[in-house]
């Protein structure tokens, strides 16, 4: 099978529902999304296929490396994840949306994030900078229109707007990196970059370390690594619920695989590859501290999940900086399934409570486990898994980490990964808090879950759990 | 498969009952029952002449690094079980009625049981150290949701303090595992000694360092101790049981398992080091001890300064000092629940444990004026108590270092520091049971009752007791496995 037939396929699923769509209105929109998971599952099925070799054309462009193979799995997975959670937040979306008709604009939330997946898919086939700014705008492009997808609230308007001008500037940012690239070592191949930079003249490193800086701050801005995550909070915050942990686990894993893919180039030139590992220590350093200790303050847990976010980039940068390790690409792997785990366990319950309690403040968590004992220990977990703490899968992801980082012998890394990781026990462990030691607040009702939801959920946890315990198989995969 | 494997399995497996509807307290007693009598099994049919690590089972996980869930037991491990499910038992037992999700408390306790379970039976350090992580979770939960006084800073503070010390553990244990030849490495700890003793791997005396502060933190050695009184005065009786009982000594098994074997080089270059902690453990602590006014604030200090006894086992590094320590903590584990048990009896009879609101409680509750003095002798280390047993044996063991080693100073020194800890413990003990159980009767209107024990609070406590007897009587019952450790 030609692997490009996998993003066509994805591709052709979103063309269709977005037919049905327009076709039938009278449809019953919880149809497009089950339909949607339904045709993303076979997908899925599609790339255990044995895929043959591209065509010449296509080649210098695209790849299906076990890297590649892996993460276009991880991004059907995450788009699965995000459908399957928007069906609780239909009521949601009816709210938000000017339509005469009551189920106006719901089915393209659905279809939206297929087409996202799409293009995410390609991206991380992306061996040339030109497919990768490409397939990096669909993708962008995409999200612009889920994350103001809510019209009538003014809070996801603004969050946007923020996105957008942001991540136009920031690929300004790569546009100009790519030609500063282009320009000193006359090829947009990933690939071979390299072998470009090893015949040139030593004079012209400088320039091309500007283009090589200009090219990270836009990677550092998808995976908001300090001091480019300033977007984050308030984009998180204001986006739709699912949209936000679409953003969050699908696009930022992403970003990693992007910067691993230019920097392993950059890794095998000594002399520019010290400075640039060296900006990366430097970075992961200042986004742990600044993920885990801002994240200590939040009030707010989607914000809470924000700064958690940023905190978790902190930790696979650490892995990024010691890309020499053997063991570094498959413990970033895992690190990024894992959080795609846990980080979209903690949104559903985030999404549902939510929902029944009229906030999303931390408070509004209190007494959850009288509320419903499900959610209560799906938060738990979750919760602990974010924490690291061991037997879940978020601790063997830690672990991986830690080890390559101490092989390479970033000692200073060592050092504030500790700080970060007790710092992180602190804000984790106050959701945990929250939910048993506290009595519900007056008039709170006990949750109901749909039969799919549970399904979800009791999935997602054991997921995570045997994870926790056997690790083997999503590390092997990348080794 | 191991038969140690149920020990885990069978807590989660009530846990996942009673989640499903069954009755809380009646299927967490049997779980726990059932599991007491197999450790029992499986403790009297350990097979002391051959020694070593039997019901072994090793189920592999990722063969390239060398990380199995590897599970075995040697005297040394089965002691701990033995204690781990005996103190479930009681505190399960012990465990009053509840007002507030009575069932989530029982889940908790049973989630602390098979985490230690796992990290008593588990030879892959990976394991060990994950097994004791997670049961810090329901300790927070618990002590958050049913503790009392300044019940949620006393949380926040054991679990921050608790979380670091882990991770600085966990941090030891990547370096030792580091330490090998990349072909080599392991994480089963039996093969990291194995490594370090020919030689094959190099671990720096640093690595030493970082256990002891990891360790030290879990096990309260000064002067990382001071999580360890506000939450045992803090957390319900049973938690305070489990806690201070079993949980703790996870730390010095740690270090038994860890430390000295990889390390016994490192052990005696920084013996003065640890030395001179373990002496503020016993003096600086024991003082402290002796200025407290509330029962649960002394009986949780002096768990903390019985730390430095053991430490000293662990320091006079042979036989009959580590057998001492073995032995100890299995008597100061039972002693310590004891009492942890009796204060919460009185505790919800009263609603103060301040000695100055209370005295002459004998005349209203005899049965438990005469456990609790039964716990005061096993705690001051009265010969006919395991404690006794395990504080000569240390002693003992020193001694003999020290007339090896041509009489250092500062091990002396610490030797006559532990011997005046008997006397200071003696001390504080006595004043308090006098305070609170002779004298003139003091009683307030406001007492929610004034019955004495009732059966399900004077069995387990005696059970507790009786143990503590036999086992300080026959000291031989123990040690005979025990010592299979260290030969």
């Amino acid at each position: 099978m030609n692997p490009l037939f996998l993003e066509y396929t994805v591709v052709l699923l979103g063309i269709i529902l977005l037919m049905v769509e327009a076709f039938l209105p009278d449809l019953d929109k919880k149809k497009i999304a089950l339909a949607g998971i339904a045709g993303l599952f076979f997908v899925l099925f599609l790339t255990w296929m044995p895929l043959h070799s591209l065509s010449i054309e296509s080649a210098p462009f695209y790849t299906t490396d076990p890297l590649a193979l892996f993460f276009k799995r991880f991004m059907i997975v995450m788009t699965i994840i995000t459908l399957w959670m928007s069906l609780d937040f239909i009521p949601v979306i009816q709210r938000g949306i000017p339509g005469e008709r009551p189920g106006a604009g719901v089915g393209e939330f659905f279809i939206l994030p297929i087409f996202a997946c799409a293009s995410l898919m390609w991206l991380v086939s992306a061996i040339s900078f030109i497919m990768l700014f490409v397939s990096l705008e669909c993708m962008t492009v995409v999200l612009y229109i889920s994350i103001s997808y809510l019209r009538k609230d003014p809070k996801t308007l603004e969050a946007g707007t923020k996105y957008l001008i942001l991540s136009a500037l920031t690929t300004g940012f790569l546009v100009y990196g790519i030609t500063w690239i282009f320009g000193i070592t006359g090829t947009t191949s990933i690939e071979h970059l390299a072998d470009s930079i090893a015949l040139l003249p030593p004079q012209s490193l400088t320039p091309l370390l500007f283009g090589v800086g200009l090219v990270l701050v836009a990677f550092c801005f998808k995976i908001a690594a300090f001091p480019f995550q300033f977007w984050l909070p308030d984009v998180y915050q204001g986006a739709p619920t699912p949209i936000t942990a679409f953003l969050s686990i699908a696009s930022k894993a992403a970003g990693f695989v992007l910067l691993l893919r230019f920097l392993e180039q950059l890794y095998l030139i000594p002399t520019l590859g010290k400075k640039v590992f060296a900006v990366t220590t430097l970075l992961a350093m200042m986004t742990l501290l600044f993920g885990n200790l801002a994240a200590m303050a939040q009030t707010n847990m989607k914000r809470l999940l924000a700064y958690s976010s940023i905190a978790h980039t902190g930790y696979v940068l650490m892995a990024v900086a010691s890309i020499g390790a053997a063991l570094a690409l498959p413990a970033i792997g895992f690190y990024l399934v894992a959080y795609l785990a846990m980080t979209s366990l903690a949104f559903i319950v985030l999404l549902i409570v939510t929902e029944t309690s009229g906030g999303n403040e931390i408070y509004c968590f209190q007494g959850l486990h009288e509320r419903s004992p499900l959610l209560a220990a799906a938060m738990t977990v979750a919760m602990i898994s974010l924490a690291g703490l061991p037997l879940s899968a978020g601790f063997f992801g830690k672990f991986f980490i830690f080890q390559v980082t101490f092989q390479q012998g970033h000692y200073g890394l060592l050092g504030v990964g500790t700080i970060s990781v007790v710092a992180g026990i602190y804000y984790y462990l106050k959701v945990i808090k929250v939910m048993y030691w506290k009595q519900p607040s007056q008039g709170s009702a006990p949750i109901t879950l749909s039969k799919l939801t549970t399904v979800l959920i009791s999935l997602l946890i054991a997921v995570i759990l045997i994870l926790g315990i056997y690790p083997t198989p999503i590390l092997m995969s990348l080794q | 498969m191991s038969p140690l494997l149920f020990l885990i399995i069978l807590p989660l497996v009530a846990i996942v009952l009673i989640l499903a509807g069954a009755p809380a307290r009646v299927t967490s007693l049997l779980a726990t029952g059932f599991n007491l009598i197999w450790s029992l099994l499986l403790f009297f049919h350990y097979d002391t002449v051959i020694g070593g690590w039997q019901y072994l089972q090793e189920t592999r996980l990722i063969p390239q690094m060398g990380l199995n869930f590897t599970l075995g037991a040697d005297g040394l491990s089965l002691t701990m079980l033995l204690l781990t499910t005996l103190v479930s038992f009681a505190a399960i037992w012990v465990t009053p009625k509840l007002e507030r999700s009575p069932s989530l408390f029982y889940c908790c306790l049973l989630f602390i049981s098979a985490g230690l379970a796992g990290a008593f039976s588990s030879l892959d350090t990976f394991f060990l150290y994950g097994f004791h992580e997670i049961a810090l979770i329901p300790v927070f939960i618990m002590i958050g949701t049913w503790g009392s006084g300044d019940r949620q800073a006393a949380a926040w503070k054991a679990t921050l303090y608790l979380g670091a010390g882990s991770f600085i553990v966990l941090l030891g244990i990547i370096a030792l595992y580091l330490a090998a030849p990349s072909s080599m490495r392991s994480f089963d700890f039996r093969v990291m000694a194995e490594l370090s003793q020919n030689e094959m791997s190099h671990p720096a005396s640093w690595i030493y360092l970082i256990l002891l502060v990891g360790f030290g933190t879990l096990v309260s050695l000064f002067p990382f101790h001071s999580w360890a009184p506000s939450t045992y005065a803090s957390a319900p009786a049973p938690t305070a049981m489990l806690h201070a009982g079993v949980l703790k000594k996870f730390g010095l098994y740690g270090l038994i398992r860890l430390a000295l074997p990889i390390f016994p080089a490192a052990v005696g270059r920084f013996s003065t080091l640890l030395l001179f902690l373990l002496i503020c453990n016993i003096l600086y602590i024991g003082y402290v001890t002796m200025a407290q006014r509330r029962l649960d604030w002394t009986i949780a200090y002096s768990s903390v300064m019985h730390m430095g006894t053991i430490f000293l086992g662990l320091v006079a590094f042979n036989i009959l000092s580590l057998s001492g320590a073995a032995l100890l903590m299995f008597g100061h584990g039972l002693s310590i629940a004891a009492l942890f048990a009796l204060c919460g009896a009185l505790r919800s009879r009263t609603e103060t444990l301040s000695y100055h609101e209370l005295g002459g409680l004998a005349q209203l509750f005899p049965k438990a004026s005469l456990l609790f003095g039964f716990g005061t002798m096993a705690s001051i280390g009265l010969p006919g108590f395991t404690n006794f047993a395990g504080e000569i044996l240390i002693f003992f063991g020193a001694t003999a270092t020290v007339i090896i080693d041509q009489g250092s100073l500062s091990f002396m020194i610490a030797i006559i520091a532990a011997l005046w800890g008997v006397v200071i413990s003696a001390i504080y003990m006595l004043r308090a049971y006098r305070a609170v159980f002779f004298g003139p009767l003091i009683k307030a209107e406001g007492w929610i009752n004034t019955k004495d024990l009732s059966f399900y609070e004077f069995a387990p406590i005696t059970m507790l007791l009786v143990v503590l007897l036999i086992t300080g009587i026959f000291p031989h019952l123990i040690l005979n496995l025990v010592n299979t450790a260290f030969r």
